[in-house]
């Protein structure tokens, strides 16, 4: 199945949720929907569903407008956020109901469960109540159930969110090999841009209930076409910075004036704003290469190979990424050194003007 | 203020313990000492929460002794413990404003009032609370009132301890940075021995000067952040600090060298015999294992994983999964492909402990 969204847009209480969101997605992809709290994934995948009715546009599933069709006539499984298992059932019946409803036979739900336990390694925890599971192992019964259901419009509404990150990294590993195997479109929401470069395939980034981009996941990360999708795809946040360049200077708001160089060297007069990922802004890094900006440190996060060394610069607090495992304290005094070529420049639209150019040659 | 010393403290809820797994802390030594901070990291179930509430008197350990400086407090109840705890949740008085709340810790200690309101506006001024010390707390945002329940904590200058349980839990994950640098600030300022509980990393490494990673009931190492990656002293510690975590590799060990998957590798140091019988293994970080065009042993790519500013390789070396680390400059990559260990970071293991080598 090919499903499309017409120019779909929901509307509650005179509250646009969705605005004119098309897409297409094909069978056997993996297409993966990022974006902050409330910015209408859920909302995007329940219309996708067929949960919600759309209050503009249509929905067609391989050429056929489905857009009024109920969802039980759909062929679709949704995971959610929290583990939902029926709990009186075994962990057997909970991802064999699907089947039941359906009305399949008793040796085909055997072995389709069992392939099902298999793959999402619950083999040994089949007679099992979801009270007697661990968090990880009942959302396996869960996407176990999904995925016995052969449906060929999988949705998974964040589903390791509430996960610890030692088995979140299992399961996202194993997750989109398991539903590749099926055919079906699978679809993935996150918040995490780490989530969605680690899965890879199709992304689309949502923010305000509108699609900012669509495109090959890595791509969009390199070369993310506006200030909302470089936002939405940066984690920690975008280090931002307004400037005006006029012939070899650029000027900051608050009157300070700076060289243009490297990439900005060759940049049309106007207003821009600049963003800059945490690895492209090092602390103590004054590289001629480099824009320089003194600040104080906040503080220094380490998560295991790196640190993220948040820097009061005035005009804000910015991130700064240093390999390995390092402590700059709290009120220290830094400098904070940007590589402009790796750098992107919008315009006063919020439009790309000039991707870095790290991405250009990569 | 004191140091904190256990000696050979452990616990089973279950009565008398059989064997070692019937302990939910197995017995440990170690001395927290004064005015430093420390975090207890590990998974759910690991007995760090059982060794907070022993440190803290809500759990009567079954075997050992807890001194404060050196008084036994083993027995003592939680109140005749002198120590400070901020729960995961805000626990405050709703009715109060915020600067009654600060100093409730201290009124009921019938401290002098200008004193009080010498320590209240300076902890204030620390968390970024003065600007609401009149406002009642009640229709304060969660952050502010877990803010308040930190300030509650921290308010006390002359407590043994302050023990945190998760405390940032309920902050919004934007913000939970300003809390993180408030907490280190304030560990700065104070001078006071600081306990904290997570199960996240990034909150325990970027809070402690040393962690203790615990797993299955025993404390696995006690370490600094740099300790806990470079040098792993448990596999456990290597699977969990660090995402992806460490490769362990099963492997036979003679002097500077392992043999591994019908492959040899150099290591950074000599070992010596490893007894016959103990699961060896050599463990190396993703980080640490390259692809390369030059030397290295073969590997078939499995899978890329593009994550933005840095790529990772899933292999498999022989039939071990693997996963590595893809030079930036590093154009195509077919499904042949060849893998380097950094030597000096290249571990080695016998039954999940890592063996000492000695400079080779």
């Amino acid at each position: 199945m090919t499903l499309v969204l017409d120019h779909v847009g929901l509307t509650e209480a005179g509250v646009p949720v969705i605005s004119d969101v098309t897409l297409s997605l094909d069978p056997g992809t993996l297409n993966v929907l990022l974006g902050p709290t409330l910015a209408g994934k859920t909302t995007l995948m329940r219309l996708m569903a067929g949960l919600e009715r759309p209050t503009t546009g249509r929905i067609l599933a391989s050429g056929r407008d489905v857009t009024k069709l109920s969802v039980r006539r759909r062929s679709v499984a949704m995971v959610y956020q929290q583990f939902v298992n029926y709990p009186s059932l075994t962990v057997f019946e909970n991802i064999a109901s699907p089947l039941r409803v359906a009305g399949v036979g008793q040796s085909e739900i055997d072995s389709r469960v069992a392939e099902a336990a298999r793959l999402l390694r619950l083999d040994n925890l089949l007679q099992r109540l979801p009270a007697q599971l661990s968090g990880g192992q009942q959302q396996r019964t869960a996407i176990a159930r999904a995925l016995v259901k052969r449906a060929e419009l999988v949705l998974l509404d964040e589903p390791l969110a509430n996960l610890d990150y030692k088995l979140r990294e299992e399961l996202r590993e194993e997750l989109p090999r398991i539903f590749a195997q099926s055919g079906a479109i699978l679809v993935y929401a996150t918040t995490e841009p780490t989530e969605a470069l680690l899965l890879g395939g199709t992304v689309m980034t949502l923010r305000e209930g509108r699609i900012t981009q669509v495109g090959p996941t890595a791509l969009v990360y390199r070369q993310p076409a506006n200030i909302d999708a470089a936002r939405v795809f940066s984690d920690p946040p975008l280090n931002e910075l307004a400037i005006k360049k006029s012939g070899p200077l650029i000027a900051l708001a608050s009157g300070r004036t700076l060289p243009a160089i490297g990439a900005l060297a060759n940049l049309a007069d106007g207003d821009y704003l600049m963003g800059c990922r945490a690895d492209a802004v090092a602390v103590n890094n004054s590289d001629p290469a480099r824009l320089t900006f003194p600040g104080k440190v906040a503080v220094t996060e380490i998560s295991g190979s790196e640190s993220f060394v948040r820097v009061d610069v005035g005009t804000g607090v910015w991130v700064c990424l240093s390999e390995g495992v390092h402590t700059w304290e709290p009120g220290e005094n830094v400098v904070v050194g940007l590589d402009v070529n790796r750098a992107f420049l919008f315009d006063a639209a919020g439009s790309l003007a000039v991707p870095p150019k790290m991405a250009q040659s990569a | 203020m004191a140091r904190i010393r256990l000696d050979g403290i452990a616990h089973s809820y279950a009565g008398k313990p059989e064997s070692d797994r019937d302990y939910a802390l197995k017995p440990l030594h170690h001395v927290w000492e004064q005015g430093q901070a420390y975090a207890l990291l590990g998974p759910s179930g690991c007995g760090k929460t059982t060794l907070l509430n022993i440190i803290s008197g809500l759990v009567i350990p079954s075997e050992g002794h807890l001194y404060f400086d050196d008084v036994d407090v083993t027995q003592l109840p939680t109140e005749k413990r002198n120590i400070a705890q901020v729960f995961q949740f805000p626990v405050i008085y709703d009715t109060m404003t915020v600067a009654q709340n600060l100093a409730f810790p201290l009124k009921n200690r019938r401290m002098d009032k200008a004193l009080i309101d010498k320590r209240v506006s300076e902890i204030a001024q620390m968390l970024d609370l003065n600007r609401d010390l009149n406002r009642r707390a009640r229709g304060l945002t969660a952050d502010a009132k877990q803010k308040i329940s930190l300030g509650r904590g921290l308010v006390r200058a002359d407590v043994s301890a302050v023990l945190f349980d998760e405390p940032l839990t309920v902050i919004d994950p934007a913000l939970k940075w300003e809390l993180r640098s408030k907490l280190k600030s304030v560990h700065r300022a104070l001078n006071l021995l600081m306990i904290y509980v997570t199960h996240d990393q990034i909150e325990a490494l970027t809070f402690a000067d040393k962690v203790v990673v615990m797993n299955d009931g025993r404390a696995v190492q006690i370490g600094t952040p740099a300790e806990l990656f470079e040098r792993p002293d448990h596999t456990f510690v290597g699977y969990f600090i660090g995402s992806p975590g460490m490769n362990l590799l099963p492997a036979s060990v003679a002097g500077t060298r392992a043999r591994v998957e019908g492959g040899e590798i150099q290591l950074g140091a000599a070992y010596p015999a490893l007894p016959s019988g103990k699961r060896v293994q050599i463990g190396v970080r993703p980080d640490y294992a390259v692809l390369t065009t030059g030397a290295g042993l073969p590997v078939k790519v499995k899978r890329i994983a593009d994550l933005g500013r840095k790529r990772l390789a899933y292999v498999s070396l022989g039939g071990q999964p693997l996963v590595t680390s893809v030079p930036p400059d590093m154009g195509s990559i077919g499904e042949d492909a060849k893998v380097a260990f950094d030597a000096k970071h290249t571990l080695v293991y016998a039954d999940d402990i890592r063996v000492e080598g000695t400079a080779s």
